[in-house]
């Protein structure tokens, strides 16, 4: 008799501890980010799809010497360059030199497994995570992205 | 036309309206609350704190197609949504919403209303059974022998009220209790001194009879699917819904009239409809409260808890209360 009287008293000891609980949180703030009114920012770490640093005059930092293309085991990278003759003084006296430029930096998205070897393998540091998780399409074009294209936009 | 017809006529168009504007706000209600006690802001886009929501959900569920699941029992899959919504506005016309605010009055309220009520667990079963689900018939199967077993104890409660107060009518079980909290049913008193027992077990009843969580075995999703309405849709679902707020509405209004002094103010001043409202709806934000509060209890523990604590205990508080009523 004595334990049946305790275990009632003790299951309803324990539900209005529980009751206590819920009371609590209900006053405290929500934690909710409202997604589509706000977003909330990244981490540093965080690895979205890749994108071009840029130099402090604009320019894409990169080389168009093709080692992320090479390292990605996607093959989602494609890059193409042209050759530049552009003088530069050297002793006194002025030179013409050769030098790649990046005409084409695309990104076919729906491939990239976002593993980082093209930010691993870039010697001059000019890929970058970007940190974009807004990417949502019904459409296979808008996950091809091209980088060059991006980059304008951003300086623009 | 004869004024009492149009009288009975407008009873119920207001018993009507103000089930349906509840039970539409209370699910507002109980999807913000849930939502405040998970740190979630719940629906809050459509206007204002997302008072419209209960509109669009309307809307969204009237534009739906009514589909009969083929091999159901036609007749019985169609009463059991009006079933279901139909006895909780009844149980509205006998309640007295203050002194002077009552559809009608009878002498046999309480009878009234406890017997509507069962006609609750009639749909369930109806649901279940005429869908042709087995999903359906287990839940329902389980939501009977739930609503037989909390009507025992809630009614051996009710007979110690009606006993003290010596009328079954529910406009008299108020008048007796006015005058201050000191004269509410659920303070002891020397010829009851287990009255806080028995609010409590009504008050677990009438979570019970209203197949609200912890007790919506009848619901539980994660065994029977969506319970015993598992094959409703559109409107169908929408009135099991609105029944179910419906209930509560009228649970949470019993126990206003039974423990808590009706329209009584707590300090005897001016008893009005403000307080009765004031109290029912303290009662269903408790209710809400408990439901986001607590898991699901197993059909075991929910029988058991029936017939081996809350009928011997209400037993015992009917007989001590017999006696002692007998003695002062």
């Amino acid at each position: 008799m004595g334990a049946y009287f305790s275990e009632i008293f003790r299951g309803l000891q324990s539900l209005a501890i529980g009751m206590g609980i819920t009371f609590r949180e209900f006053f405290k703030p929500v934690v909710t980010v409202s997604y589509p009114m706000e977003t909330i920012k990244m981490s540093e770490r965080y690895r979205g799809h890749t994108e071009l640093v840029e130099n402090e005059d604009g320019t894409p930092k990169c080389v168009a010497c093709g080692m992320c293309q090479r390292a990605c085991p996607s093959k989602s990278i494609s890059l193409a360059s042209k050759s530049v003759e552009y003088e530069v003084e050297v002793k006194g006296e002025i030179k013409t030199k050769k030098k790649k430029v990046l005409t084409k930096y695309n990104l076919n998205f729906t491939t990239c497994s976002l593993c980082g070897q093209c930010v691993e393998s870039c010697n001059f540091g000019a890929i970058d995570f970007s940190k974009d998780y807004n990417l949502a399409s019904s459409r296979k074009e808008d996950f091809h992205f091209d980088l060059l294209e991006r980059l304008k936009e951003r300086n623009s | 036309m004869s004024l009492t017809v149009l009288n009975a006529i407008i009873a119920v168009v207001i018993a009507i309206g103000f089930a349906a504007l509840n039970a539409a706000y209370l699910v507002w209600a109980e999807r913000r609350g849930a939502g405040r006690i998970q740190r979630r802001p719940g629906p809050n886009v459509n206007g204002p704190f997302g008072l419209l929501q209960p509109l669009a959900d309307g809307c969204k569920l009237m534009t739906k197609q009514l589909v009969i699941p083929g091999g159901a029992d036609k007749a019985l899959f169609m009463v059991a949504p009006v079933l279901a919504m139909a006895p909780a506005i009844m149980s509205f016309v006998t309640i007295p919403f203050s002194n002077v605010v009552v559809a009608k009055s009878m002498d046999v309220g309480v009878l009234m209303i406890f017997a509507f009520a069962s006609l609750g667990g009639m749909s369930i079963l109806f649901a279940g059974w005429g869908s042709r689900n087995k999903y359906g018939v287990m839940a329902s199967v389980r939501a009977v022998s739930q609503a037989i077993s909390y009507e025992v104890p809630m009614l051996i409660t009710v007979i110690t009220i009606v006993m003290m107060t010596g009328s079954m009518n529910l406009h008299d079980l108020a008048v007796a209790q006015s005058g201050g909290f000191w004269h509410w049913n659920v303070i002891p008193s020397l010829s009851s001194p287990l009255m806080p027992v028995s609010f409590l077990i009504f008050f677990i009843c009438s979570l019970a009879e209203t197949n609200r969580a912890p007790f919506d075995l009848g619901e539980a999703e994660s065994e029977l699917v969506a319970g015993f309405h598992t094959e409703y849709g559109s409107m169908g679902f929408g009135l099991f819904f609105m029944g179910e707020y419906a209930n509560i509405v009228i649970g949470a209004s019993l126990i206003t009239i039974l423990f808590l002094g009706g329209w009584g103010c707590p300090f005897g001043l001016f008893p009005s409809v403000f307080w009765f409202l004031l109290k029912i709806y303290i009662l269903i934000a408790t209710f809400i409260w408990i439901r986001w509060t607590f898991p699901r209890t197993t059909i075991y523990g929910l029988l058991n808890l029936s017939w081996k604590i809350l009928i011997p205990i209400s037993l015992f508080n009917l007989l001590l209360t017999a006696g002692l009523l007998k003695v002062f």
